[in-house]
């Protein structure tokens, strides 16, 4: 069946005839997905924090904590790393278990557009908060 | 289709079962669910950005019995996920590779979830009370 000299060739012989090989973004995801994690490591502590300091906190208070920029700094570098860390992760997720190839894809453009839009929504709320301090 | 002799690793069915097995999964499904909580965390900033209405409609909510179930899940996820993280971590700088060290990091991660997160609702239950 095997050409000579192949027989220890781990892949599948269909991925040799279409000959297409790695992208090289691998690398460049597991990179991302620890970098961003890296920065969630030391945010989401102080995110809890900012929540517990914020219980029983009025409307107005909430609002005047959140506008200080030492406060929506942190909090759009947080938003900005779980979306895109979730991203990365769910990417993952579907690309394991979503075997459906039509389906997979599906499901990709809906989740990458779900994070985007999760993104751009705590910015622009963000952007709110502070601008109409 | 592919070679016969392709070497193929056993379904995990296969192995005698193992904590590392159960806490491997439970960081992709706390990842997931977290994903999930992701979106609420822009209802809460959207809410707070609309008006008093809307963000006293949020607050009601998240007071709720259903609200604390939800919002104790959200809580326990991010503690384990964050701890299983720093696992990954540890193993991506190359250490912890040890079978004892597996299980030794994976028991910490356990337990350390469940004080942490116990440790929040007290101090949540405390400023709820005193507010």
């Amino acid at each position: 069946m095997s050409a000579p000299g192949m027989d220890k060739s781990m892949r599948n012989p269909l991925a040799q005839a279409r000959g297409l090989g790695s992208a090289k973004d691998g690398v460049h995801h597991w990179w991302m997905q620890r970098l961003t994690a890296i920065a969630l490591a030391l945010l989401s502590p102080w995110f809890i924090w900012l929540l517990l300091s914020l219980l029983g906190a009025s409307h107005a208070e909430v609002r005047s904590t959140l506008a200080n920029p030492r406060c929506a700094l942190p909090l759009l570098a947080f938003v900005l790393a779980l979306f895109w860390h979730a991203k990365l992760g769910l990417q993952v997720v579907i690309e394991d278990y979503v075997h459906t190839r039509w389906m997979e894809v599906a499901l990709q453009v809906v989740m990458t557009f779900a994070c985007a839009l999760g993104a751009l929504a705590s910015v622009f709320a963000i952007m709110r908060i502070v601008l109409a301090h | 289709m592919a070679t016969p002799e392709r070497p193929l690793s056993p379904f995990t069915d296969i192995y005698r079962w193992q904590i590392t097995m159960t806490l491997s999964i439970l960081h992709r499904i706390t990842g997931v669910v977290l994903a999930l909580g992701a979106f609420g965390v822009v209802w809460w900033l959207l809410a707070v950005s609309a008006s008093d209405q809307r963000y006293a409609q949020f607050s009601e909510l998240a007071q709720s019995l259903p609200g604390r179930i939800v919002l104790g899940g959200f809580s326990y996820c991010l503690m384990y996920h964050l701890l299983n993280g720093l696992r990954h971590l540890l193993w991506d700088s190359g250490r912890g590779f040890e079978i004892k060290q597996f299980y030794a990091t994976g028991w910490t991660v356990v337990v350390l979830s469940f004080v942490l997160t116990g440790g929040i609702w007290m101090l949540a239950l405390q400023h709820g009370a005193a507010a």
